[in-house]
């Protein structure tokens, strides 16, 4: 089971370790990330295994989604199956 | 593994055009909750909407977290009320309209729907008290929706029931008057009603359907105009393919998320409604598509064919995406609720005539429409008479909802709040119909309609 983790926003130093501070403390297992930076813009998408979180999967995107207003960017925490229905038949 | 720019554009879609999830819809059959003590009956409707719906609104809110879709509203649809107090030796249907508004209570749910009549072929018993005691229950509670299905393409048009509703429609809005007519917001004349919508005011839970069951409307006028917008010179040939693509995906998002609720729940998935229902946010207005189509504003000549095409690449698009569509699929163009159409009716372009005409070609009729306080029943029952004959004729669900907006007249203005907007009131024909609406009986069932 896997969930998708998108941040958006203005570049900043430790975006990346931030996020995946958060991962590490909820046992979220990093598999793949990308990331840019277009004129001072970041944009990085991390998919991470939740299969064995250590918490509610909820709360981890919460704990997520506080990061990402407390840094002034865009944090969204999506099941995978969101983008696997819209994207693929 | 999904590719970034998918990921993004279904961010895209939910942050800037305003996608989500319309609503979850539980379908609560009642029939098992029939008494003739009416008390016993009210007890057992609370009851069993409490005890099968009481997970509902925390299940919406949990699948919202993890999919990170918005999904606007948690409602309930239950068996036609007529059918439930038509046994009860007290015939005081608003005491069922105040246990329903109970449940909507502790279930914390936006809406019920199911204060309810089907009566396309003449009244059953409990019906005409049902539909007597529409505008009283409308205005003691909040959260209950009212419909009654007054014709069908099989058994034709009840023109006694017609005639009854305009002055139903007209009490409900004079019970309301002091909270800007809201009464009538709450109630659809439907022909050909669905038994498995979704959507309100018109959900209600048909008696073919199972014991519970869970049904999904989407939205997303946004994403469509949004995705028409990118193709200025696109022909109509590719516009059609376009919307095809943009309803596919939305109602992906609504087949995942209705059949994850029913896993969570423990109720059988009924049906995916991909409708395209607009609010009144900027952004999110069918009326802008059909201008993104090329009008310069919706509701001069050419929008009832841009609506034809934009309601069957709808619902092309959709089919595919769902294990079961239903409801009533298509766009939706409810005037009061979307920003493009208001700016029409404001400007002089967009008409009632017209949008009588676009019902024609759309999933539904002539929705959340202000017209002036002073019409009569009889106007109200014509208009009616209308709406009802396109859907009978050309076999498909056609509604009215129309709101007098008492004291009011063409220029002002009726502030509903929220997702039901704010509607101008709009001009009508002042010629009289009534003799024709005095007449009484039933339209006979079209040609077509003996099939067998």
């Amino acid at each position: 089971m896997k969930a998708v983790i998108t941040v958006i926003g203005k570049d900043n130093v430790g975006i990346l370790s931030k996020v995946s501070n958060i991962c590490a403390d909820y046992n979220a297992n990093i598999v793949d990330v990308t990331q840019s930076v277009l004129q001072e813009m970041f944009a990085m998408i991390m998919m991470v295994d939740i299969s064995n979180i250590n918490s509610d999967f909820v709360e981890l995107g919460e704990k997520l989604d506080d990061l990402g207003k407390s840094l002034g960017l865009s944090i969204h925490t999506m099941h995978q199956d969101i983008f696997n229905s819209m994207h693929r038949i | 593994m999904i590719n970034a720019y998918d990921i993004l554009e279904t961010i895209r879609m939910i942050q800037d055009e305003c996608l989500d999830i319309r609503t979850i819809t539980m379908g609560i059959s009642l029939l098992d909750c029939i008494d003739s003590d009416i008390d016993k009956a009210c007890e057992n409707v609370y009851n069993k909407i409490t005890t099968k719906a009481k997970d509902l609104v925390k299940t919406g809110e949990r699948i919202e977290k993890e999919y990170g879709i918005p999904i606007i509203n948690k409602r309930i649809s239950v068996t036609p009320i007529s059918m439930i107090c038509a046994a009860c030796t007290e015939k005081n249907p608003v005491k069922f309209a105040l246990a329903l508004q109970r449940a909507a209570d502790t279930c914390g749910v936006n809406f019920i729907g199911g204060y309810s009549a089907l009566v396309q072929k003449g009244f059953s018993a409990g019906d005409i008290e049902l539909i007597e005691s529409i505008p009283e229950a409308l205005a003691v509670t909040t959260n209950i929706c009212s419909s009654v299905n007054v014709g069908s393409s099989k058994s034709g048009i009840n023109m006694d029931a017609v005639k009854m509703m305009g002055r139903i429609i007209k009490q409900a809005a004079e019970r309301t008057a002091d909270n800007q007519c809201m009464g009538p917001a709450k109630l659809v004349v439907f022909c050909n009603a669905p038994e498995d919508n979704p959507f309100m005011a018109g959900a209600f839970h048909g008696p073919g359907e199972p014991d519970c069951v869970i049904n999904v409307g989407v939205s997303g006028p946004g994403v469509v105009r949004a995705a028409i917008e990118k193709y200025p010179d696109a022909s109509i040939n590719e516009i059609a393919d376009i919307i095809k693509k943009t309803a596919f995906k939305i109602t992906r998002m609504g087949q995942l998320v209705g059949s994850k609720a029913s896993e969570m729940l423990g109720v059988p998935f009924g049906i995916v409604d991909l409708s395209l229902a607009p609010t009144p946010a900027v952004g999110d207005s069918v009326a802008h598509i059909l201008e993104g189509i090329g009008l310069e504003t919706c509701g001069t000549h050419g929008t009832t064919a841009a609506l034809a095409l934009l309601n069957d690449a709808v619902k092309k698009g959709g089919v595919m995406a769902s294990s079961n569509v239903g409801g009533l699929s298509g766009a939706f163009i409810p005037v009061s609720e979307d920003a493009g159409m208001i700016d029409a009716v404001n400007n002089g372009t967009l008409c009632l005539e017209k949008l009588e005409a676009m019902t024609a070609v759309c999933s539904v009729g002539l929705d959340m429409i202000v017209v002036p306080g002073d019409i009569t029943p009889e106007t109200i029952s014509a208009i009616i008479a209308d709406e009802a004959a396109i859907g009978m004729v050309n076999n498909k669900t056609t509604a009215v909802r129309l709101i007098p907006a008492i004291g009011k007249n063409v220029g002002d203005v009726l502030e509903f709040g929220g997702l039901l907007g704010s509607g101008p009131v709009m001009e009508i024909n002042r010629k009289s119909p009534s003799k024709f609406i005095s007449r009484g009986g039933r339209i006979p069932a079209p040609m077509h309609s003996i099939k067998n």
